[in-house]
This record gives C-alpha cells, sequence and structure tokens, in this order.
C-alpha cells in the first residue's frame, strides 16, 4: 500500500470534529498568551497578526484540498468544511482583536475600514466568508441545489485573494511572508483554471 | 553638563533598577503595587513611566536582523561593537576616523527620560544616557556652509542576517536639518537606564530625536558627515510618499495607510487600548523650528 493510500486509510479514522477542537483551542491559546504578556510586550498587535496569519493559513489549506486529491490521491474532502468553517471563525477572531482591543470604538473602527484601503479589502474578506459559513451546512446545500451553492461558493478565491492583499499592503517594505502567500494563492487559483481540463483529458487518456 | 534643556521627567520617575528589573512579579502581588505608586510619583498618572529594560531590548525595529520584532534581540548578538569608530568628514573643520572614546571624551552624558514614537503607531518611554549632539558637532568644528547631518549606520553582513535580504537598501542612513541636529533635546545616546546600550537598541552610539518617528533615530552610527545638501534617507527611498525626510510626529497627519492620531503604548498589556498622540510627540519646544513650513505638505 502507498504512503498516500496509508494516510487516506488513517485520515479517514479522524472524526471531522477534531478540526473545530483543534481550530478552538489553538485561538483559545493564543488569547491566554497575549492576556497573560506571554506573547511581546505589545500583544494586541501580536495577537492580530497571529489571528491573522492563522486564519490565511487555513483558507489556503481549505484551497489545497483540491489539487491535493487531484495531483497526489491524498483526500481530505471530509475535513474541507470543517477547515473552511474554523477559518472564518479564526478571521471572525481577528476582526474582534482589531475592532475591541485595537481601534476600541466604532468611529475610529468605521473611519479605517473606509480610509484604509488594507483595512477595507480585509474587511471585504472577511464580509464574503459570512455567506460561506452560513451556508456550510447540508440544508443549505439542499437549498440552494448543487450547482448554485457551489457558484456561492466560489466566492472563496476572491476571500483568498483579498486577504494576501490586506498582508502585503500592511506591512512595511519588501518583505518575504506575504509573497510566499500570495504566489501560493496565485497557484492555487490557477491550478483550479485548469482542473476541468485536466480531468478531462486525463478521464480520455484512462478511456 | 550643557543643561540647554531641561527634563520635564525627573530621576523620581524612573522605575528603580530593583523594580524595573522584576517589575512583571512585582505586579502580581499587592506589596508592589504600592512600591510602583511610590517610584513612579505623579507622573504615573501621566503613564509617564518609563518602559523596562526588558521591554525596551525585546520589541525592536532594526531591520539589519531581520522584520519582525523579536528578531534583533535574537540576532543582534553577533554585532561586533568593539574598536568602533566613527568616521566624520564633510564641512568639518576637524575630519577623521574618531575612535568612540575619542570622539566622546570630555563630554558629559546626560539621562533622558524620552517618549519614543514609532511610525508604525506604537510607544515605549525609555530613560536614554546620552550626549547632546551638538556637544559632539561642536568638538568637530562644523563650517559656516553646512546644512544638514547626516549619519550612517554599521554593515556587517557577515553578522546581520537581515542584510542580505534586502527589505532595505543598506546602509541604512538618516539625516537632520542643521538646527534640528543642534537642538538641545537631540542626542546621541550610549546607553540606557544606566547601562551599555544592547545591541538591538543600536550599540554602541545611536541618535535619538525624540519629536520625531523612531526610524529617524537611527542605530549604530559609523559615519557623521555635514553637508550643504538635504541627505538621502532610507524609508525616504524605499517610499517617499509614506516616509518623509521630516517625519515629526503629527496626529494631524496619517501615514497614508494607518492614523497617526493614536498610539498603543508598549507594555500596557492586552486590554490597554490607545493613547492620543501628541504633536511633536510632546515637545512643543520644537515648533519654532518648522515656522512657516506647511507640515501636511513637507511631512
Amino acid at each position: 500500500m502507498s504512503i498516500v493510500d496509508r494516510l487516506n486509510q488513517s485520515l479517514r479514522k479522524i472524526p471531522t470534529w477534531t478540526i473545530y477542537i483543534v481550530g478552538t483551542a489553538w485561538v483559545v491559546w493564543l488569547f491566554y498568551l497575549a492576556a497573560t504578556n506571554r506573547m511581546g510586550p505589545e500583544p494586541i498587535n501580536a495577537l492580530e497578526r497571529e489571528y491573522g496569519e492563522l486564519g490565511l493559513k487555513l483558507i489556503v489549506l481549505g484551497l489545497m484540498v483540491t489539487p491535493l486529491r487531484k495531483f497526489t490521491g491524498l483526500n481530505l474532502m471530509k475535513f474541507r468544511r470543517a477547515i473552511g468553517v474554523t477559518a472564518f471563525f479564526v478571521v471572525l477572531a481577528h476582526f474582534l482583536v482589531w475592532a475591541l482591543l485595537d481601534v476600541g470604538t466604532i468611529g475610529r473602527g468605521w473611519t479605517e475600514i473606509v480610509k484604509r484601503p488594507y483595512v477595507t479589502v480585509g474587511m471585504a474578506s472577511f464580509v464574503m466568508l459570512i455567506p460561506l459559513a452560513l451556508t456550510s451546512n447540508n440544508l443549505s446545500i439542499r437549498k440552494l441545489g448543487g450547482a448554485t451553492w457551489r457558484k456561492l461558493h466560489k466566492l472563496t478565491y476572491p476571500v483568498a485573494l483579498f486577504a494576501v492583499v490586506h498582508y502585503l499592503w500592511l506591512v512595511k517594505g519588501f518583505q518575504i511572508e506575504p509573497f510566499v502567500y500570495l504566489i501560493l494563492v496565485i497557484v492555487l487559483l490557477a491550478l483550479r483554471q485548469s482542473l476541468p481540463n485536466w480531468r478531462a483529458t486525463s478521464a480520455k487518456r484512462t478511456a | 553638563m550643557a543643561y540647554r534643556w531641561k527634563n520635564d521627567l525627573s530621576l523620581a520617575d524612573i522605575t528603580p533598577k530593583s523594580v524595573y528589573l522584576n517589575r512583571r512579579q512585582i505586579l502580581a502581588g499587592t506589596a508592589g503595587l504600592g512600591a510602583i505608586g511610590l517610584a513612579g510619583g505623579a507622573q504615573a498618572q501621566d503613564a509617564l513611566e518609563p518602559n523596562t529594560l526588558e521591554e525596551i531590548r525585546s520589541y525592536n525595529n532594526y531591520y539589519e536582523f531581520g522584520t519582525g520584532k523579536e528578531d534583533p534581540a535574537q540576532n543582534a548578538h553577533n554585532l561586533d561593537t568593539s574598536d568602533w569608530s566613527v568616521k566624520v568628514d564633510g564641512l568639518v573643520d576637524n575630519p577623521g576616523d574618531y575612535a568612540l572614546a575619542d570622539l566622546l571624551d570630555g563630554l558629559s552624558v546626560e539621562e533622558r527620560i524620552y517618549r519614543f514614537r514609532c511610525v508604525e503607531a506604537w510607544s515605549m518611554v525609555v530613560p536614554w544616557n546620552g550626549i547632546e549632539l551638538a556637544d559632539i558637532l561642536s568638538k568637530v568644528g562644523v563650517q559656516e556652509t553646512a546644512k544638514y547631518v547626516a549619519f550612517e549606520t554599521v554593515v556587517q553582513p557577515d553578522n546581520m542576517i537581515g542584510v542580505q535580504r534586502r527589505v532595505l537598501d543598506f546602509p541604512y542612513v538618516e539625516g537632520l536639518r542643521l538646527d534640528e541636529a543642534m537642538h538641545p533635546l537631540t542626542i546621541m545616546a550610549t546607553g540606557l537606564y544606566d547601562e551599555p546600550l544592547a545591541n538591538q537598541n543600536g550599540a554602541p552610539i545611536r541618535l535619538v530625536v525624540p519629536w520625531k518617528y523612531g526610524f529617524k533615530s537611527i542605530k549604530s552610527i559609523v559615519r557623521i558627515t555635514l553637508t550643504d545638501q538635504e541627505p538621502p534617507t532610507s524609508w525616504n527611498k524605499a517610499n517617499a510618499r509614506e516616509y518623509g525626510f521630516y517625519s515629526n510626529v503629527n496626529p494631524t497627519v496619517d501615514h497614508p495607510r494607518w492614523s497617526q492620531a493614536t498610539e498603543r503604548l508598549i507594555g500596557g498589556g492586552l486590554f490597554a487600548g490607545r493613547q492620543d498622540t501628541l504633536m511633536f510627540n510632546g515637545y512643543p519646544e520644537v515648533a519654532s523650528l518648522y515656522e512657516g513650513m506647511d507640515l501636511s505638505v513637507d511631512i
């Protein structure tokens, strides 16, 4: 049995709620570190960044599920919803730290959203995540119909792009990390564009 | 001692060494809160209590050692500060390569408790030990035609892991107008809390201009040049729209990407929120330097 098969077999045994538990525990743990001054002398910004990066990582991981299965056979499909919903809650935590602990007042927050393009873009990414989180259940798939639901969930692509632009836009000088995420997201989105063809040609080949 | 500038913070405002070295533990107990109250005195309400040595040494921007705030503390130990010399050139009477001790010989070190405001909208209060830049400039003899002072940070590529990453065009360079450089608030710091500067704080000698954003206060200086032209400055070269030559702390002029009206005071913890940023970082005595200038244009 190949490594991928063995991995898939053990992954099948892991219940999906593990993702929610680990995600929640991670968010709470980071908050605990920040609240008890274990995240450096400036915990507000540190926590904001930790949540922001974790959210982005989960969004990227969610985007990797399909290409991973297509190209390596590794099947994470059953975790995809949990990854996406967890990403939403982490981004929500990121937003709440920014709104409540950083800018502090609604007036200041609104000014920032309107006036600062990097905040506007981040906010847009967050807002687009809301319908995705709300419809991440079987009832919604049934009500919307598979085609409409899939269309709606293509919002994941602008969500990822906007999140990376948000990151790129806020750092000072030329820094590597946001560019790594940008390239990752572009590659993952490009792979999607070519996936239907790839599948069609490989289907033809096997036929 | 020159005494051209009067400190509005006194020795009583400094947290005693025994307290700052373990403020965290002391804060955990009520007995400690009493001690802080005594040490802080009247200024404590104004939140002008200096940050702890640990805070000042662990939260830094020094891109030659990486872009993370913890990177300088982790990586700066490799910096070689032995046999430090400072090249003084340009429009001066006594140019040359000065051994650091020779450059500072005969000049008095003063304690200056300054607010320190980063362009990223965080701030600290730092008890510097330093020498007025004016004293150093008088010593080397500034010629009449000089209008600006340019500074340069050391480059030790093997010891500074951030240099190869080229986040900025190194060596880091900064500059001041001569009248800014001669202002009694402007110092060259060699220590803080009566200890030599840690490498990540800009050892062995750095500029401190308390009414300007922190990046103007260039670290680990190896060259001082007097010139009649406005010298290039690193962040201005990287992004002129965002970082002007003057870069005075100004709550009414926002950074293009974020507000400068408020700041997060380091050490307040997760729930401290923001405080208002003061014009010229709370040093209104420098306002006369900029009379007739539109500070929303000459950023």
